[in-house]
């Protein structure tokens, strides 16, 4: 199992889609590897500039509605991990998108929309530190701390994502399985 | 209870239920492409698991840069070309031999009523058209699907949407599901299956169903499925006719996958096109759907014709007889890529090359290209073309450029004006 939580990294808006993640133009590369330095790189020229710093440090990305949305492309799963992150937070998410998260046994995890607002609450921007989250599997629990304190969100998950996450991913578990 | 075509085909080719709701199925065909395929076989490579569950189920193609434009999509095609020869695939179609992913695979016969196919390629959703279950996935979903001929899938829900009425003057299938993309929005069927019914669907030919079929997924639908008919037998027959003595007999065996009366939908929604007039997309959004009497005049750099969508012969037939002794405007270029080795051949047969060409057209080998603005005909920033593709996202033809989706009519007669034309005029 992959490992999960830490920093937030909060990026305030919906709809973000799989151009965003990794621009298209990238598709000709054939190495996860050679993902990784250009994530996000179109939303940066969109007014969120200033996350270059705590994009290093983070490992969570805490965002809004349909998550994900656009191409098949894989490569946006692949780009987030190649930055260490193994988790993404939204109220929900594209269908290939999210499967694709999990198939490589990372996770999207939804959270009610009150939820997902309060937590942005905590952020005073997209640059914001000091905000982390913890995740526990089992429990389907997502912590988050704070300056402010401490508090704690249930999620669901079905047996199969969390096989799934417990395998890291769908080609292990179906290797181990079928 | 009656049952729909998915869930017939999800029953049987069940393999397991991991928990309730996920279905893993086995495959009947597992397309790829020089895109989405490399870095599986990287990763199976690594791995050391070098090898597929059955090479004859396997078909490939280069497509979406081809020739290759530069080291890297050199490298791409060389990976999957050294891989189809290591593995004994033999359907594996290299330049010259090579056409549009879902263009050139219906062509060859390999999807038959009934079938489960995947693809790393969201559009993989066209293959429905023959009454079989075909979903575009991520590559890791691809990757299992090479090595162990299987995929997971959700619960088969379906949402009937039936098309009534006659086409008028000017109105093709295009038209018509960007008509049904706009009622129902960019996820109106998300997670769902789209199964396209009624007399407008029953009357079509193969290459409208899979002109719709096709862009199933941009109302986020899983696939589209048209149910099998005469239609399909008599398109799918130069590659049955060993396994049936007749066509009727053929018919009859399919028949066994069509949805029963009484099977249940998630959804159910009706549209009558006997009024639509032809359709084009404004903004970046599929379903920003308007007539194009309110677009004429809009201004254009580029047309393009090709792709799944609209690059078979029908589509080059059509805007062949509006080009047919006309000229391109100077403020636009045309840029024609029939989708197929095949379509291109009979295409000259047939006249319509030179009739392109003396219009003033460019015509390119097939492959997807300009499409998804990799190669052959990307757009400049601020630039507006009309093509007949499926996918109109900024940036889809080239970062900064606007793409209005329309009909090869529509398509053809704005290339005469240099703007967004109501291709009736030409008619
Ligand atoms: S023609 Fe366009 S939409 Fe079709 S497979 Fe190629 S890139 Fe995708």
């Amino acid at each position: 199992m992959k490992k999960f939580g830490g920093q937030i990294l909060f990026l305030d808006r919906s709809d973000i889609n799989t151009d965003e993640i990794i621009p298209a133009k990238y598709l000709t590369e054939v190495e996860r590897v050679a993902m990784g330095p250009h994530l996000l790189e179109d939303l940066k020229m969109e007014g969120f500039e200033h996350m270059s710093q705590p994009m290093k440090d983070s490992t969570v990305i805490l965002s809004r509605d349909n998550f994900g949305c656009g191409s098949s492309r894989e490569h946006a799963p692949w780009a987030l991990e190649e930055n260490g992150y193994t988790v993404i937070i939204a109220p929900n998410f594209a269908r290939i998108f999210r499967g694709n998260m999990y198939n490589n046994g990372c996770m999207a995890i939804e959270l009610k929309e009150e939820e997902v607002d309060e937590i942005f609450a905590l952020s005073s921007g997209p640059e914001t530190t000091g905000v982390s989250a913890r995740i526990d599997v089992e429990a389907q629990r997502v912590t988050v701390k704070s300056p402010k304190g401490e508090k704690s969100y249930p999620f669901a998950l079905s047996s199969y994502d969390r096989d799934l996450v417990m395998a890291g991913g769908w080609l292990d578990y179906a290797d181990r399985k079928y | 209870m009656g049952k729909t075509l998915v869930e017939k085909i999800f029953e049987s080719h069940l393999v397991d239920n991991p928990c309730e709701g996920v279905h893993v199925l086995s495959l009947d065909r597992v397309f790829c492409h020089e895109i989405t395929t490399p870095p599986a076989i990287l990763d199976l490579k690594r791995r050391g698991k070098y090898r597929v569950f059955d090479p004859d189920k396997i078909k490939a193609v280069i497509d979406h840069v081809t020739p290759a434009k530069d080291s890297l999509t050199a490298t791409q095609g060389k990976i999957l070309r050294d891989w189809a020869r290591d593995m004994g695939i033999k359907d594996y179609f290299d330049i010259g031999r090579n056409g549009v992913c879902h263009a050139i695979f219906p062509e060859k016969g390999f999807v038959r009523p009934g079938f489960t196919v995947i693809m790393g390629d969201s559009h993989t959703c066209t293959h429905g058209a023959f009454g079989a279950f075909a979903a575009g996935v991520g590559t890791t979903d691809l990757e299992v699907g090479i090595l162990k001929g299987i995929c997971a899938f959700k619960s088969p829900e379906t949402t009937k949407i039936t098309i009534t009425g006659t086409p008028a003057k000017g109105v093709y299938a295009k038209d018509v599901i960007l008509a049904v993309i706009k009622m129902m929005t960019t996820n109106g069927v998300t997670n769902r299956v789209a199964e396209f019914r009624g007399d407008f669907v029953d009357n079509l030919g193969m290459d409208g169903r899979l002109t719709l079929c096709n862009m199933a997924v941009e109302m986020g639908a899983t696939s589209g499925v048209c149910l099998p008919d005469m239609t399909t037998v008599e398109y799918l027959w130069p590659f049955i006719a060993g396994d049936y003595a007749t066509r009727e007999e053929a018919l009859a065996d399919f028949a066994k996958w069509r949805s029963d009366d009484d099977a249940v939908y998630a959804d159910e929604r009706t549209i009558d096109i006997g009024d639509l007039v032809p359709q084009v997309t404004d903004e970046y959004r599929p379903d920003v759907v308007k007539d194009i009497t309110e677009m004429e005049g809009k201004p254009l750099h580029q047309i393009y014709l090709g792709s799944c969508t609209n690059g078979r012969l029908e589509d080059l037939a059509i805007a062949a007889s509006i080009l047919k002794g006309k000229k391109i405007s100077d403020d636009v270029r045309m840029i024609v890529s029939p989708a197929t080795p095949k379509i291109y051949s009979e295409a000259l047969e047939a006249g319509y090359v030179k009739i392109f060409m003396d219009a003033g057209a460019c015509l390119t080998n097939p492959t997807c290209g300009a499409c998804l603005g990799m190669s052959n005909g990307v757009l400049a920033p601020g630039e507006a073309a009309a093509a007949t593709t499926n996918r109109n996202f900024n940036g889809r033809m080239g970062k900064g450029g606007m793409v209005h989706l329309c009909s090869p009519a529509t398509a053809a007669a704005s290339a005469i004006e240099g703007k967004l034309t109501d291709p009736r005029r030409y008619m």
